[in-house]
Protein backbone atom coordinates (compact mmCIF):
# COMPACT_ATOMS: atom_id res chain seq x y z
CA UNK A 1 0.00 0.00 0.00
CA UNK A 2 2.74 2.46 -0.88
CA UNK A 3 1.86 5.77 -2.45
CA UNK A 4 4.59 6.67 -4.90
CA UNK A 5 4.61 10.12 -6.43
CA UNK A 6 2.97 9.32 -9.75
CA UNK A 7 3.20 11.85 -12.60
CA UNK A 8 -0.34 13.10 -11.91
CA UNK A 9 0.47 13.85 -8.31
CA UNK A 10 3.69 15.59 -9.33
CA UNK A 11 1.65 17.83 -11.61
CA UNK A 12 -0.71 18.64 -8.76
CA UNK A 13 2.17 19.50 -6.45
CA UNK A 14 3.72 21.59 -9.24
CA UNK A 15 0.49 23.58 -9.40
CA UNK A 16 0.78 24.30 -5.68
CA UNK A 17 4.35 25.43 -6.18
CA UNK A 18 3.27 27.88 -8.87
CA UNK A 19 0.36 29.14 -6.73
CA UNK A 20 2.70 29.74 -3.81
CA UNK A 21 5.26 31.55 -5.95
CA UNK A 22 2.53 33.79 -7.38
CA UNK A 23 1.06 34.42 -3.92
CA UNK A 24 4.48 35.27 -2.46
CA UNK A 25 5.28 37.74 -5.23
CA UNK A 26 1.82 39.32 -5.03
CA UNK A 27 2.03 39.53 -1.22
CA UNK A 28 5.47 41.11 -1.39
CA UNK A 29 4.38 43.65 -4.04
CA UNK A 30 1.14 44.55 -2.22
CA UNK A 31 3.06 44.89 1.04
CA UNK A 32 5.23 47.56 -0.60
CA UNK A 33 2.33 49.33 -2.29
CA UNK A 34 -0.06 49.87 0.63
CA UNK A 35 0.23 53.10 2.62
CA UNK A 36 -2.17 53.05 5.59
CA UNK A 37 -1.10 51.39 8.84
CA UNK A 38 -4.14 49.12 8.92
CA UNK A 39 -3.51 47.85 5.40
CA UNK A 40 0.16 47.34 6.21
CA UNK A 41 -0.79 45.26 9.25
CA UNK A 42 -3.18 43.20 7.12
CA UNK A 43 -0.49 42.58 4.52
CA UNK A 44 2.06 41.64 7.21
CA UNK A 45 -0.44 39.05 8.45
CA UNK A 46 -1.16 37.81 4.91
CA UNK A 47 2.57 37.48 4.19
CA UNK A 48 3.12 35.59 7.44
CA UNK A 49 0.34 33.25 6.35
CA UNK A 50 1.92 32.75 2.93
CA UNK A 51 5.27 31.89 4.52
CA UNK A 52 3.52 29.38 6.75
CA UNK A 53 1.85 27.94 3.63
CA UNK A 54 5.29 27.22 2.20
CA UNK A 55 6.18 25.27 5.30
CA UNK A 56 2.89 23.36 5.36
CA UNK A 57 2.93 22.57 1.64
CA UNK A 58 6.54 21.42 1.92
CA UNK A 59 5.84 19.11 4.83
CA UNK A 60 2.70 17.77 3.13
CA UNK A 61 4.46 17.07 -0.18
CA UNK A 62 7.45 15.46 1.52
CA UNK A 63 5.16 13.22 3.54
CA UNK A 64 3.13 12.12 0.53
CA UNK A 65 6.41 11.31 -1.22
CA UNK A 66 7.66 9.35 1.78
CA UNK A 67 4.63 7.09 1.60
CA UNK A 68 1.85 5.46 3.58
CA UNK A 69 3.44 5.01 7.00
CA UNK A 70 4.90 8.51 7.08
CA UNK A 71 1.57 10.03 6.12
CA UNK A 72 -0.05 8.25 9.05
CA UNK A 73 2.71 9.41 11.38
CA UNK A 74 2.34 13.01 10.18
CA UNK A 75 -1.40 13.09 10.79
CA UNK A 76 -0.85 11.30 14.10
CA UNK A 77 1.40 14.19 15.09
CA UNK A 78 -1.15 16.73 13.81
CA UNK A 79 -3.77 14.95 15.90
CA UNK A 80 -1.52 15.03 18.98
CA UNK A 81 -0.85 18.76 18.65
CA UNK A 82 -4.54 19.47 18.06
CA UNK A 83 -5.67 17.45 21.08
CA UNK A 84 -3.02 19.16 23.18
CA UNK A 85 -4.43 22.56 22.26
CA UNK A 86 -8.01 21.39 22.76
CA UNK A 87 -7.33 20.04 26.26
CA UNK A 88 -5.35 23.16 27.21
CA UNK A 89 -8.37 25.41 26.73
CA UNK A 90 -10.93 22.86 27.97
CA UNK A 91 -12.38 23.31 31.48
CA UNK A 92 -11.01 20.09 32.96
CA UNK A 93 -10.58 19.19 36.63
CA UNK A 94 -8.04 16.97 38.42
CA UNK A 95 -10.48 14.05 38.02
CA UNK A 96 -9.93 14.21 34.24
CA UNK A 97 -6.21 13.62 34.49
CA UNK A 98 -6.34 9.85 34.05
CA UNK A 99 -8.98 9.72 31.28
CA UNK A 100 -6.96 12.33 29.40
CA UNK A 101 -3.72 10.42 29.92
CA UNK A 102 -5.43 7.36 28.37
CA UNK A 103 -6.66 9.54 25.51
CA UNK A 104 -3.23 10.92 24.67
CA UNK A 105 -1.07 7.88 25.20
CA UNK A 106 -3.35 4.95 24.30
CA UNK A 107 -6.43 6.00 22.31
CA UNK A 108 -4.62 8.32 19.90
CA UNK A 109 -1.84 5.87 18.92
CA UNK A 110 -4.37 3.04 18.73
CA UNK A 111 -6.64 4.93 16.35
CA UNK A 112 -3.78 5.64 13.96
CA UNK A 113 -2.50 2.08 14.29
CA UNK A 114 -5.94 0.93 13.14
CA UNK A 115 -5.62 3.17 10.08
CA UNK A 116 -2.23 1.65 9.42
CA UNK A 117 -3.61 -1.86 9.78
CA UNK A 118 -6.54 -0.98 7.51
CA UNK A 119 -9.01 -2.34 10.08
CA UNK A 120 -11.96 -0.21 9.03
CA UNK A 121 -14.51 -1.99 11.24
CA UNK A 122 -12.79 -1.08 14.49
CA UNK A 123 -11.35 2.21 13.23
CA UNK A 124 -14.85 3.58 12.64
CA UNK A 125 -16.33 2.66 16.02
CA UNK A 126 -13.39 2.70 18.44
CA UNK A 127 -13.91 6.29 19.59
CA UNK A 128 -17.70 6.64 19.17
CA UNK A 129 -18.42 3.41 21.06
CA UNK A 130 -15.64 1.93 23.16
CA UNK A 131 -13.62 5.00 24.06
CA UNK A 132 -16.65 7.15 24.81
CA UNK A 133 -17.73 4.59 27.39
CA UNK A 134 -14.23 4.00 28.71
CA UNK A 135 -13.22 7.61 29.33
CA UNK A 136 -16.53 8.31 31.07
CA UNK A 137 -16.10 5.28 33.33
CA UNK A 138 -12.51 6.24 34.09
CA UNK A 139 -13.67 9.73 35.05
CA UNK A 140 -16.39 8.24 37.27
CA UNK A 141 -13.78 6.14 39.02
CA UNK A 142 -11.82 9.29 39.82
CA UNK A 143 -14.80 10.15 42.00
CA UNK A 144 -15.29 13.80 41.11
CA UNK A 145 -18.89 14.55 40.10
CA UNK A 146 -18.60 18.30 39.87
CA UNK A 147 -19.68 19.38 36.35
CA UNK A 148 -19.38 15.72 35.36
CA UNK A 149 -21.69 15.89 32.33
CA UNK A 150 -19.82 18.85 30.88
CA UNK A 151 -16.40 17.32 31.48
CA UNK A 152 -17.30 13.93 30.03
CA UNK A 153 -18.67 15.67 26.95
CA UNK A 154 -15.53 17.77 26.59
CA UNK A 155 -13.22 14.74 26.65
CA UNK A 156 -15.42 12.87 24.21
CA UNK A 157 -15.69 15.74 21.78
CA UNK A 158 -11.99 16.49 21.97
CA UNK A 159 -11.26 12.91 20.95
CA UNK A 160 -13.89 12.99 18.20
CA UNK A 161 -12.64 16.21 16.61
CA UNK A 162 -8.91 15.95 17.20
CA UNK A 163 -8.39 12.20 16.82
CA UNK A 164 -11.30 10.51 15.04
CA UNK A 165 -11.91 13.20 12.44
CA UNK A 166 -8.21 13.82 11.80
CA UNK A 167 -7.54 10.09 11.38
CA UNK A 168 -10.01 10.08 8.48
CA UNK A 169 -7.47 12.04 6.40
CA UNK A 170 -4.77 9.33 6.18
CA UNK A 171 -7.54 6.70 6.15
CA UNK A 172 -8.18 7.83 2.57
CA UNK A 173 -4.95 6.02 1.68
CA UNK A 174 -6.47 2.69 2.73
CA UNK A 175 -9.52 2.81 0.45
CA UNK A 176 -9.58 0.19 -2.31
CA UNK A 177 -11.06 1.88 -5.36
CA UNK A 178 -11.18 -0.29 -8.52
CA UNK A 179 -8.92 1.13 -11.24
CA UNK A 180 -7.33 3.64 -8.82
CA UNK A 181 -4.85 1.36 -7.06
CA UNK A 182 -1.68 3.02 -5.83
CA UNK A 183 -2.99 6.53 -6.49
CA UNK A 184 -4.84 7.23 -3.26
CA UNK A 185 -2.42 10.01 -2.33
CA UNK A 186 -4.32 12.07 -4.91
CA UNK A 187 -7.51 11.72 -2.86
CA UNK A 188 -5.68 13.12 0.13
CA UNK A 189 -4.37 15.92 -2.03
CA UNK A 190 -7.88 16.62 -3.40
CA UNK A 191 -9.34 16.92 0.11
CA UNK A 192 -6.59 19.10 1.58
CA UNK A 193 -6.34 21.30 -1.52
CA UNK A 194 -10.08 21.95 -1.85
CA UNK A 195 -10.61 22.58 1.85
CA UNK A 196 -7.69 25.01 2.15
CA UNK A 197 -8.48 26.78 -1.12
CA UNK A 198 -12.08 27.14 0.00
CA UNK A 199 -10.88 28.69 3.27
CA UNK A 200 -8.68 31.20 1.49
CA UNK A 201 -11.32 32.07 -1.12
CA UNK A 202 -14.03 32.52 1.51
CA UNK A 203 -11.69 34.98 3.22
CA UNK A 204 -10.94 36.79 -0.04
CA UNK A 205 -14.58 36.96 -1.20
CA UNK A 206 -15.65 38.02 2.28
CA UNK A 207 -13.10 40.86 2.34
CA UNK A 208 -14.05 41.91 -1.20
CA UNK A 209 -17.86 41.94 -1.17
CA UNK A 210 -18.93 40.47 2.19
CA UNK A 211 -21.95 42.19 3.77
CA UNK A 212 -24.32 39.77 5.45
CA UNK A 213 -22.65 37.95 8.34
CA UNK A 214 -23.24 34.19 8.59
CA UNK A 215 -23.25 34.25 12.37
CA UNK A 216 -22.28 37.71 13.58
CA UNK A 217 -21.92 36.69 17.23
CA UNK A 218 -19.30 34.08 16.34
CA UNK A 219 -17.16 35.29 13.51
CA UNK A 220 -17.44 38.76 11.98
CA UNK A 221 -15.18 37.63 9.12
CA UNK A 222 -17.52 34.92 7.83
CA UNK A 223 -20.22 36.23 5.50
CA UNK A 224 -22.80 34.68 3.18
CA UNK A 225 -21.10 36.32 0.21
CA UNK A 226 -17.76 34.85 1.29
CA UNK A 227 -19.28 31.41 1.77
CA UNK A 228 -21.06 31.34 -1.58
CA UNK A 229 -18.17 32.87 -3.55
CA UNK A 230 -15.50 30.80 -1.81
CA UNK A 231 -17.30 27.48 -1.98
CA UNK A 232 -18.34 27.97 -5.62
CA UNK A 233 -14.79 28.87 -6.67
CA UNK A 234 -13.35 25.96 -4.70
CA UNK A 235 -15.96 23.72 -6.31
CA UNK A 236 -14.84 24.92 -9.73
CA UNK A 237 -11.20 24.23 -8.82
CA UNK A 238 -12.13 20.79 -7.48
CA UNK A 239 -14.06 20.02 -10.65
CA UNK A 240 -11.04 20.97 -12.72
CA UNK A 241 -9.08 18.32 -10.81
CA UNK A 242 -11.48 15.49 -11.73
CA UNK A 243 -8.88 13.89 -14.04
CA UNK A 244 -6.67 13.21 -11.03
CA UNK A 245 -9.44 11.47 -9.07
CA UNK A 246 -11.64 8.41 -9.49
CA UNK A 247 -14.61 10.78 -9.92
CA UNK A 248 -16.43 12.11 -12.98
CA UNK A 249 -16.50 15.92 -13.28
CA UNK A 250 -20.02 16.06 -11.81
CA UNK A 251 -19.06 13.80 -8.90
CA UNK A 252 -15.89 15.83 -8.30
CA UNK A 253 -17.99 19.01 -8.24
CA UNK A 254 -20.48 17.54 -5.74
CA UNK A 255 -17.69 16.32 -3.46
CA UNK A 256 -15.72 19.57 -3.66
CA UNK A 257 -18.92 21.48 -2.85
CA UNK A 258 -19.55 19.23 0.17
CA UNK A 259 -15.95 19.68 1.34
CA UNK A 260 -16.27 23.47 1.11
CA UNK A 261 -19.54 23.60 3.06
CA UNK A 262 -18.29 21.17 5.74
CA UNK A 263 -15.09 23.19 6.03
CA UNK A 264 -17.06 26.38 6.64
CA UNK A 265 -19.17 24.57 9.24
CA UNK A 266 -16.01 23.36 10.94
CA UNK A 267 -14.57 26.86 11.04
CA UNK A 268 -17.76 28.20 12.65
CA UNK A 269 -17.96 25.41 15.23
CA UNK A 270 -14.34 25.80 16.28
CA UNK A 271 -14.78 29.59 16.49
CA UNK A 272 -17.83 29.12 18.70
CA UNK A 273 -15.75 26.97 21.06
CA UNK A 274 -13.07 29.66 21.17
CA UNK A 275 -15.70 32.32 21.93
CA UNK A 276 -17.14 30.15 24.67
CA UNK A 277 -13.74 29.67 26.28
CA UNK A 278 -12.71 33.30 25.76
CA UNK A 279 -9.56 32.62 23.73
CA UNK A 280 -8.57 34.15 20.40
CA UNK A 281 -6.40 31.36 19.06
CA UNK A 282 -5.87 27.77 20.16
CA UNK A 283 -2.09 28.15 20.11
CA UNK A 284 0.89 29.89 18.58
CA UNK A 285 2.38 27.15 16.46
CA UNK A 286 2.58 29.00 13.14
CA UNK A 287 3.03 32.77 12.85
CA UNK A 288 -0.17 34.28 11.40
CA UNK A 289 -2.09 31.02 11.67
CA UNK A 290 -2.52 30.62 15.43
CA UNK A 291 -2.31 27.03 16.58
CA UNK A 292 -2.76 23.68 14.90
CA UNK A 293 -6.51 23.64 15.59
CA UNK A 294 -6.94 27.10 14.09
CA UNK A 295 -5.34 25.78 10.95
CA UNK A 296 -7.13 22.47 10.61
CA UNK A 297 -10.60 23.42 11.90
CA UNK A 298 -12.19 23.12 8.47
CA UNK A 299 -10.19 20.02 7.52
CA UNK A 300 -11.35 18.26 10.70
CA UNK A 301 -14.99 18.47 9.72
CA UNK A 302 -14.59 17.95 5.97
CA UNK A 303 -12.40 14.84 6.30
CA UNK A 304 -14.86 12.35 7.85
CA UNK A 305 -17.65 13.31 5.44
CA UNK A 306 -15.41 13.13 2.38
CA UNK A 307 -13.91 9.85 3.61
CA UNK A 308 -17.25 8.15 4.18
CA UNK A 309 -18.86 9.44 0.98
CA UNK A 310 -15.90 8.26 -1.07
CA UNK A 311 -15.85 4.93 0.70
CA UNK A 312 -19.59 4.37 0.31
CA UNK A 313 -19.88 5.32 -3.35
CA UNK A 314 -16.51 4.42 -4.84
CA UNK A 315 -14.58 1.90 -2.76
CA UNK A 316 -14.93 -1.82 -3.03
CA UNK B 1 23.32 14.88 26.16
CA UNK B 2 20.92 14.01 28.94
CA UNK B 3 20.37 17.74 29.31
CA UNK B 4 19.34 18.06 25.64
CA UNK B 5 17.06 15.03 25.89
CA UNK B 6 15.37 16.36 29.01
CA UNK B 7 14.79 19.80 27.52
CA UNK B 8 13.43 18.17 24.33
CA UNK B 9 11.01 16.04 26.32
CA UNK B 10 9.82 19.09 28.26
CA UNK B 11 9.07 20.93 25.02
CA UNK B 12 7.19 17.99 23.50
CA UNK B 13 5.05 17.39 26.55
CA UNK B 14 4.32 20.85 27.78
CA UNK B 15 5.29 22.96 24.76
CA UNK B 16 6.30 25.93 26.89
CA UNK B 17 5.83 29.34 25.37
CA UNK B 18 8.64 31.41 26.84
CA UNK B 19 8.33 35.13 27.34
CA UNK B 20 11.13 37.37 28.60
CA UNK B 21 10.35 40.77 30.05
CA UNK B 22 13.96 41.22 31.07
CA UNK B 23 17.20 40.37 29.27
CA UNK B 24 17.60 36.56 29.10
CA UNK B 25 21.32 36.87 29.64
CA UNK B 26 22.88 38.81 32.47
CA UNK B 27 26.33 39.22 33.92
CA UNK B 28 24.81 39.42 37.39
CA UNK B 29 23.94 36.34 39.38
CA UNK B 30 20.20 35.82 39.57
CA UNK B 31 17.62 34.16 41.73
CA UNK B 32 14.67 33.02 39.62
CA UNK B 33 11.69 32.64 41.95
CA UNK B 34 8.43 31.16 40.71
CA UNK B 35 5.05 29.84 41.71
CA UNK B 36 5.08 26.10 42.36
CA UNK B 37 2.49 23.57 41.20
CA UNK B 38 4.28 20.50 39.87
CA UNK B 39 7.46 18.48 39.89
CA UNK B 40 8.08 19.69 36.35
CA UNK B 41 8.35 23.32 37.41
CA UNK B 42 12.06 23.72 37.79
CA UNK B 43 12.82 21.62 34.70
CA UNK B 44 10.50 23.88 32.71
CA UNK B 45 12.28 27.02 33.93
CA UNK B 46 15.64 25.39 33.41
CA UNK B 47 14.74 24.39 29.84
CA UNK B 48 13.57 27.96 29.11
CA UNK B 49 16.94 29.49 30.00
CA UNK B 50 19.60 30.18 27.36
CA UNK B 51 22.32 27.46 27.28
CA UNK B 52 24.80 29.62 29.18
CA UNK B 53 22.28 30.35 31.91
CA UNK B 54 21.32 26.68 32.03
CA UNK B 55 24.90 25.69 32.78
CA UNK B 56 25.22 28.15 35.65
CA UNK B 57 21.82 27.81 37.30
CA UNK B 58 21.22 25.62 40.33
CA UNK B 59 17.72 24.70 41.48
CA UNK B 60 17.01 24.65 45.19
CA UNK B 61 15.12 21.44 45.83
CA UNK B 62 13.81 19.21 48.57
CA UNK B 63 16.45 16.70 49.62
CA UNK B 64 13.97 14.05 50.68
CA UNK B 65 12.29 13.95 47.25
CA UNK B 66 15.41 14.14 45.09
CA UNK B 67 17.51 11.67 47.03
CA UNK B 68 14.63 9.22 47.21
CA UNK B 69 15.88 6.99 44.44
CA UNK B 70 18.91 6.52 42.24
CA UNK B 71 17.66 8.05 38.97
CA UNK B 72 16.45 11.22 40.65
CA UNK B 73 19.64 11.50 42.67
CA UNK B 74 21.72 11.20 39.50
CA UNK B 75 19.59 13.76 37.67
CA UNK B 76 19.69 16.19 40.57
CA UNK B 77 23.45 15.96 41.01
CA UNK B 78 24.83 15.50 37.52
CA UNK B 79 22.35 17.15 35.18
CA UNK B 80 20.68 19.89 37.19
CA UNK B 81 23.42 20.45 39.75
CA UNK B 82 20.75 21.02 42.39
CA UNK B 83 21.27 22.44 45.86
CA UNK B 84 19.37 19.99 48.03
CA UNK B 85 17.97 21.34 51.29
CA UNK B 86 15.91 19.86 54.10
CA UNK B 87 12.41 21.18 54.52
CA UNK B 88 11.13 21.74 58.01
CA UNK B 89 13.63 21.18 60.82
CA UNK B 90 14.81 18.54 63.19
CA UNK B 91 13.11 18.58 66.64
CA UNK B 92 16.27 19.60 68.47
CA UNK B 93 16.94 22.68 66.30
CA UNK B 94 15.05 25.96 66.56
CA UNK B 95 13.32 27.17 63.35
CA UNK B 96 15.49 30.28 63.28
CA UNK B 97 18.65 28.23 63.45
CA UNK B 98 17.42 25.86 60.76
CA UNK B 99 16.54 28.79 58.49
CA UNK B 100 19.96 30.35 59.08
CA UNK B 101 21.71 27.08 58.30
CA UNK B 102 19.68 26.62 55.10
CA UNK B 103 20.35 30.19 53.97
CA UNK B 104 24.07 29.75 54.56
CA UNK B 105 23.99 26.50 52.67
CA UNK B 106 22.21 28.03 49.67
CA UNK B 107 24.44 31.12 49.68
CA UNK B 108 27.44 28.83 49.73
CA UNK B 109 25.97 26.86 46.83
CA UNK B 110 25.61 30.05 44.79
CA UNK B 111 29.26 30.91 45.16
CA UNK B 112 30.22 33.85 42.98
CA UNK B 113 28.92 32.58 39.65
CA UNK B 114 25.83 30.42 40.03
CA UNK B 115 22.20 31.50 39.78
CA UNK B 116 19.29 29.86 41.58
CA UNK B 117 15.81 28.58 40.85
CA UNK B 118 13.67 28.86 43.95
CA UNK B 119 10.04 28.21 44.83
CA UNK B 120 9.28 30.48 47.80
CA UNK B 121 5.89 28.90 48.51
CA UNK B 122 7.82 25.85 49.69
CA UNK B 123 5.17 23.43 48.47
CA UNK B 124 3.13 22.69 45.38
CA UNK B 125 -0.25 24.35 44.98
CA UNK B 126 -3.15 22.03 44.11
CA UNK B 127 -5.31 24.58 42.33
CA UNK B 128 -2.73 26.78 40.65
CA UNK B 129 -3.45 29.54 43.16
CA UNK B 130 -0.29 31.15 44.50
CA UNK B 131 0.19 30.77 48.26
CA UNK B 132 2.08 32.92 50.76
CA UNK B 133 5.87 33.08 50.34
CA UNK B 134 8.15 31.65 53.01
CA UNK B 135 11.02 33.68 54.37
CA UNK B 136 13.88 32.02 52.47
CA UNK B 137 13.79 34.49 49.59
CA UNK B 138 14.09 37.40 52.03
CA UNK B 139 17.05 35.92 53.86
CA UNK B 140 18.81 35.22 50.57
CA UNK B 141 18.14 38.75 49.33
CA UNK B 142 19.60 40.14 52.53
CA UNK B 143 22.61 37.86 52.43
CA UNK B 144 23.32 38.60 48.73
CA UNK B 145 21.98 42.14 48.04
CA UNK B 146 23.77 42.45 44.67
CA UNK B 147 21.88 39.50 43.18
CA UNK B 148 19.00 40.13 40.71
CA UNK B 149 15.72 38.64 41.92
CA UNK B 150 13.75 37.62 38.82
CA UNK B 151 10.05 36.78 39.30
CA UNK B 152 8.85 33.92 37.09
CA UNK B 153 5.25 32.95 36.43
CA UNK B 154 4.48 29.37 35.42
CA UNK B 155 1.10 29.00 33.74
CA UNK B 156 -0.92 25.76 33.55
CA UNK B 157 1.68 23.49 35.17
CA UNK B 158 -0.77 22.45 37.88
CA UNK B 159 -2.92 20.82 35.20
CA UNK B 160 -0.02 19.16 33.39
CA UNK B 161 1.33 17.28 36.39
CA UNK B 162 -0.87 17.83 39.47
CA UNK B 163 0.25 16.81 42.91
CA UNK B 164 -0.33 13.08 43.30
CA UNK B 165 -0.07 12.18 39.59
CA UNK B 166 3.00 10.64 37.99
CA UNK B 167 2.27 10.95 34.29
CA UNK B 168 2.39 14.46 32.80
CA UNK B 169 -0.37 15.38 30.34
CA UNK B 170 0.69 17.06 27.12
CA UNK B 171 -0.73 20.56 27.42
CA UNK B 172 0.52 23.99 26.50
CA UNK B 173 2.21 25.93 29.25
CA UNK B 174 3.88 29.29 29.54
CA UNK B 175 6.93 30.59 31.35
CA UNK B 176 7.04 34.35 31.86
CA UNK B 177 10.16 36.02 33.20
CA UNK B 178 9.53 39.45 34.73
CA UNK B 179 11.70 42.47 35.49
CA UNK B 180 14.19 41.90 38.36
CA UNK B 181 13.47 43.14 41.90
CA UNK B 182 15.88 44.05 44.66
CA UNK B 183 15.44 44.32 48.38
CA UNK B 184 14.84 48.00 49.25
CA UNK B 185 16.90 49.49 52.06
CA UNK B 186 15.09 48.94 55.34
CA UNK B 187 12.24 46.96 53.76
CA UNK B 188 10.33 44.76 56.21
CA UNK B 189 10.36 41.02 55.64
CA UNK B 190 6.61 40.69 55.22
CA UNK B 191 6.37 43.71 52.91
CA UNK B 192 9.17 42.39 50.73
CA UNK B 193 7.69 38.90 50.53
CA UNK B 194 4.27 40.30 49.62
CA UNK B 195 5.83 42.50 46.93
CA UNK B 196 7.71 39.51 45.51
CA UNK B 197 4.56 37.39 45.49
CA UNK B 198 2.55 40.18 43.87
CA UNK B 199 5.18 40.39 41.10
CA UNK B 200 4.73 36.69 40.29
CA UNK B 201 0.93 36.98 40.39
CA UNK B 202 0.92 40.07 38.16
CA UNK B 203 2.94 38.34 35.45
CA UNK B 204 0.16 35.76 35.23
CA UNK B 205 -2.61 38.36 35.03
CA UNK B 206 -1.03 39.99 32.00
CA UNK B 207 -0.59 36.63 30.25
Amino acid sequence: MTTPLDPGLLMLLGTILILLVVASIAGWALGRMVRSDAARATMANVNARIRAWWVMAGVFAATLAAGFTWSILLFGLVSFLALREFVTMAPTRPGDHRPLAWSFFVVLPLQFALVWAGWYGLFSILIPVYVSIFVAVRAVMAGDTQRFLERAAVTQWGLTICVYFVSCVPALLTLRIPGFEGQNARLLFFLVFVVQLSDVLQYVWGKAIGRRPLASSISPNKTWEGLVGGVLCATAAGTALWWATPFTPVQAAALAFTIGVMGCAGGLIMSAIKRDRGVKDYGTLLPGHGGMLDRIDSLCFAAPVFFHLTRYFFAR
Amino acid sequence: MIATAVSGAVHLLSGPGVEWRCAPNSDAQRIYFANHASHLDFVVIWAALPPEGRRLVRPVADRRYWEHHAVRRRLARQVFNAILVDRGCAPDVSPQEAARATTTRICGGMGDRHSLILFPEGTRSLTGEIGAFKSGLYFLARCRPEVELVPVHLWNLHRILPKGEWLPLPMLSRVIFGAPLTLRPGEEKSAFLERARAAVVALGDAA
